[in-house]
């Protein structure tokens, strides 16, 4: 579960950027904020810590009761709201409703999370899908792609729940943990990070600071770069 | 896609563009040595341009004692010093892969050569 704070994007695409020593870097260009704070859930009201953000402007087709939402907020229409939760009280603080944040949030060097909705790939064999090597293609193997045995014979009698086997793949939900932020360009609300991100260009996108680091780490990876 | 272009724009190099496939061309390349750094030539003809942007590349090949040697290089790579155009060539297609199954007098091109309108007053 995401426990830092983040910014709802969109990815843009990929491209390069050139080192110093002439290396290429692969980056992700991320279109990332303004994200408008609607709502501030706290532990003790609500359960859990967490900021809700909007981002992008409705224009139109808002619904009556969003207008009234949005109204009663003193905001612009939004497009895309999402939570982003907290893992203390305590990181709440410095935040209020209305106030936008931006890409200013992260510094280059940063270790991020990208989390985003893969690639649909329709219905796919478990070659592709689940990575198993197939049989030989020549030699009279007489076995190539296929799932073989799914299981025992009359005792169970029936296949195992969660066997791996061909079926639709891609269209979920992942996160691309420790990408590094190569630049930050914050009049055009960009995050460049190092790396592939899941997802087709202009998918919506969560970038997020690294959960899966300490500080300590964090201090050291920043030190390697 | 706007936004690549805006992240791209500030690495391209406005000095890379002066050539086309069948150029012969001398490639600057800083190369390190050691602790030292120093500039490296590669003359050859121009077999290919491709990629646009920041990503663009292009191939020079040459015969290098005997053997063709070919080498890509990302065209706005700050290794890259400058390149030199030696003598531009007709050719008839962007992707000259055919040089590479000719050798000697057949992998020639032939030269194209600027019209130059001769500046002499006509005799009278």
């Amino acid at each position: 579960m995401a426990r830092k704070e983040g910014l709802i994007g969109r990815k843009v695409g990929m491209t390069q950027v050139f080192g110093d020593d002439g290396s290429h870097v692969p980056v992700t260009v991320i279109e990332a904020g303004p994200c408008t704070v609607l709502a501030v859930r706290t532990k003790d009201r609500h359960g859990y810590d967490a900021l809700q953000l909007g981002f992008g402007a409705k224009k139109k087709n808002v619904s009556k009761p969003a207008a009234g939402v949005f109204k009663k907020l003193n905001v612009a229409p939004m497009r895309v709201i999402r939570e982003v939760r907290l893992e203390k009280t305590e990181r709440l603080q410095g935040y209020e409703v209305g106030q936008a944040l931006t890409v200013g949030m992260f510094q280059p060097g940063e270790l991020v999370d990208v989390v985003g909705v893969t690639k649909g790939k329709g219905f796919q064999g478990g070659v592709k899908r689940y990575g198993w090597y197939g049989g030989d293609a020549t030699h009279g193997s007489m076995f190539h792609r296929a799932p073989g045995s799914i299981g025992a014979s009359s005792d169970p009698s029936r296949v195992w729940p969660g066997h791996h086997l061909p079926g639709r793949m891609g269209g979920d939900r992942r996160t691309t943990l420790n990408l590094s932020v190569v630049r930050v360009m914050p009049e055009q609300n960009l995050v460049l990070v190092r790396g592939a991100v899941p997802g087709a260009n202009g998918s919506l996108v969560m970038i997020r600071k690294s959960v899966k680091l300490t500080k300590a780490q964090q201090q050291k990876a920043a030190e390697k770069k | 896609m706007d936004a690549i272009r805006l992240v791209e724009a500030a690495q391209l190099k406005k000095d890379r563009q002066g050539f086309a496939p069948g150029d012969t061309v001398r490639v600057h390349v800083k190369v390190v040595e050691g602790e030292k750094e120093r500039t490296q030539v590669f003359e050859g003809i121009v077999i290919r341009k491709r990629g646009e942007g920041v990503r663009a590349s292009f191939t020079v090949r040459r015969i290098s004692y005997g053997v063709g040697v070919e080498r890509t290089f990302p065209l706005h790579s700050p290794r890259i010093e400058k390149v030199d155009v030696i003598r531009t060539a007709r050719v008839r297609r962007s992707k000259l892969y055919y040089l590479r199954g000719l050798a000697g007098k057949a992998a020639r091109l032939k030269e194209k050569r600027a019209v130059i309108i001769p500046a002499t007053e006509e005799p009278e």
